[in-house]
């Protein structure tokens, strides 16, 4: 990571960076269904090719109550706790 | 006064704190130093020698060469991990290996480094009386009688700027921002909209402590309040953006005085910034640090090609579109722009003309280095190649100026004419000076007022009324005052070309030049 002073008067917030990516996929896998039609559909099937792939990674389903507002924070933060990936998932 | 205590993890993680109540043998090492491996049995020798009533401890720079230096001289010692290098840097270390006796309550007792057989024996001497031990066994006629050491970790280029700005004190106070692994630094901060359009320098916390140290200024010190968000700007938030610009440390002083400069009252750096107009500060360095600095005043002095003058124009642009907010589209409204608006900074060529430089012309000594700031224009071409004399050049300068902004345009303020040398050797000819030209270009440029009157063909000039108060036969000069014609020497041995910087609204009710001196 590269740390860079602020060049500004810090009247405006910073925009957060990016998470590391980790090498390899370990752990629990998050699959956030945003509640469109069919996104069960696309997230089982996503699901089911992964468990192929990754057989000693965990997964986890998630839903959001309603794909037109952002995710609840306390979801998201549900989320942040138990997973470290998440791979969200529209449909239509 | 004892020395600062500190905590350190040894190779199995356990935390070690100093001071431990008891006697503490503190041996500073890296692994890549001849002196260290050379020094690492005497260590172990007092280790297993006094261990048992005192403190032994080394203390390793480099977490994987601490390991592989425990091992291999089955050290029974800890072997404590400053590879973070927070405690060399407050234990002021220069040299590996550094040997620090300290008693019971952190006092420092002895201290030497590099490697002296002497050193050595004495110090086992003096831990046999204190801890009443037998004396270590040591193959002493197998050890030289001295070797110097090696520099430490923590004073290497790069790594001491980097403590210097991580420990307490630091001079850098600014918002830290972390810029993720993933992220391209140099998109980050176009994304960011902290660049010009061309890429800058990431500002480090390493970067701009190396920056600092081109100035004695304090870096909190606030050189001025940059407009339009009239934020203070401090010598340290000049620092970061000149790291930006791609500055030297030696710059500094000079992007300070133009900064300082710039947001003056009289200058009016938000009028010059808000303006729809073409301004931007021009900077015209004069005095000894032109030099110093390694400026251009000579070939192609307004083009591309010198680091100095590229990025001081840069940095000063920066800190107005950084901590001022001043950014094109925003507070900025200029209709064109001009590409001075990157950068627009040079020196004079005062060797070069028996003329007063710049500077001592505005009242400050030759020996003074002075910024100067015009809210200039971008250069417009007088080409005169065939003028043999001073009065020949001089209304050619006088025609050419005539027409700046627009030929009906009068009482024109500021202007500022660069004179090329070739044009200095005609002036200096006939032994002219600068006010016999300002004469002659208000001479040759001044127009009776019946032709400066807004008329059918040209909308612009003077309203038949403001020519009948003063006569229509009076001639009206172009400038308000010959002194608003400034000229600067510069330029290439070779070319009868000058060029004069269009001027915006000056005087009291736009923006005035300004001089500054230049503080180190």
């Amino acid at each position: 990571m590269t740390t860079i002073l602020d060049p500004t008067d810090e009247r405006v917030p910073v925009r957060r960076s990016l998470t590391a990516r980790p090498e390899s996929v370990t752990g629990v896998v998050g699959l956030l269904n945003i509640s469109k039609p069919r996104g069960d559909i696309l997230i089982a099937r996503i699901e089911e090719r992964l468990r192929e792939r990754l057989p000693g990674v965990e997964f986890r389903n998630y839903a959001k109550p309603t794909f037109t507002k952002p995710a609840p924070l306390d979801l998201r933060q549900k989320i942040a706790e138990e997973c470290g990936f998440v791979i969200e998932a529209l449909a239509d | 006064m004892p020395l600062p205590p500190f905590s350190l993890p040894a190779l199995d993680g356990s935390p070690h704190q100093f001071p431990t109540g008891r006697h503490a043998l503190l041996c500073f090492v890296k692994e890549d130093c001849p002196t260290c491996v050379l020094s690492m049995p005497l260590i172990q020798a007092g280790a297993a020698a006094f261990g048992d009533s005192m403190d032994v401890w080394c203390i390793g720079q480099d977490d994987a060469g601490n390991r592989r230096l425990a091992a291999a001289f089955a050290l029974t010692a800890p072997m404590l991990d400053d590879s973070a290098l927070h405690v060399s840097y407050r234990y002021d270390l220069d040299t590996v290996p550094t040997i620090i006796l300290a008693a019971g309550d952190g006092e420092e007792l002895e201290r030497f480094i590099g490697f002296g057989k002497a050193d050595w024996q004495a110090l086992f001497q003096r831990l046999i009386s204190v801890t009443l031990s037998p004396a270590p066994v040591v193959d002493w006629p197998a050890y030289p009688e001295s070797r110097p050491g090696c520099g430490s970790r923590s004073v290497e280029p790069g790594i001491a700027e980097r403590l210097q700005a991580e420990m307490e004190g630091s001079p850098v106070r600014a918002r830290r921002i972390d810029v993720g692994e993933s992220d391209d630094i140099f998109e980050f901060m176009f994304d960011q909209g902290l660049t010009d359009g061309l890429p800058v320098i990431p500002p480090t916390p390493e970067r701009v402590v190396r920056m600092l140290a081109g100035t004695k200024r304090d870096p909190q010190e606030v050189v001025g309040v940059v407009p339009p968000n009239l934020a203070p700007v401090t010598v340290e938030k000049v620092a970061i953006n000149a790291v930006m610009a791609g500055c030297k440390p030696e710059y500094l002083p000079v992007v300070l005085a133009a900064v300082e400069a710039i947001t003056t009252e009289q200058f009016n750096m938000h009028g010059v910034l808000a303006t729809t107009h073409f301004p931007t500060p021009v900077i015209i360095v004069n005095g000894p640090i032109r030099d110093r600095i390694g400026m251009n005043y000579r070939m192609n002095v307004l083009g591309q090609g010198n680091r100095a003058n590229a990025t001081i124009g840069r940095a000063v642009q920066l800190v107005v579109r950084n901590v001022g907010g001043g950014r094109p589209g925003a507070v900025d409204r200029a209709a064109l722009g001009q590409p001075g608006k990157y950068t627009f900074c040079f020196p004079e060529f005062e060797e070069r003309s028996n003329w007063e430089p710049l500077h001592v012309e505005r009242g400050f000594d030759r020996a003074d280095s002075t910024v100067t700031v015009y809210a200039g224009g971008a250069p417009n071409g007088i080409i005169d190649q065939l003028s043999r004399g001073a009065k020949s050049l001089a209304t050619s300068y006088g025609l050419a100026l005539a027409t700046a902004g627009h030929p009906k345009a009068y009482g024109h303020g500021e202007i500022v004419v660069i004179v090329p040398p070739e044009h200095v050797d005609t002036f200096a000819k006939d032994g002219w000076t600068k006010d016999q030209i300002r004469e002659r270009i208000q001479e040759v440029s001044a127009r009776p007022a019946r032709e400066l009157i807004r008329d059918e063909f040209c909308a612009e000039g003077m309203t038949p009324q403001q020519a009948g108060r003063i006569g229509l036969e009076t001639m009206v000069p172009k400038f308000r005052d010959p002194k608003n014609i400034t000229f600067v020497v510069a330029g290439g041995e070779a070319g009868k070309f000058a060029a004069y910087l269009g001027g915006w609204v000056s005087g009291p009710m736009g923006s005035q030049m300004t001089t500054v001196r230049i503080r180190e």
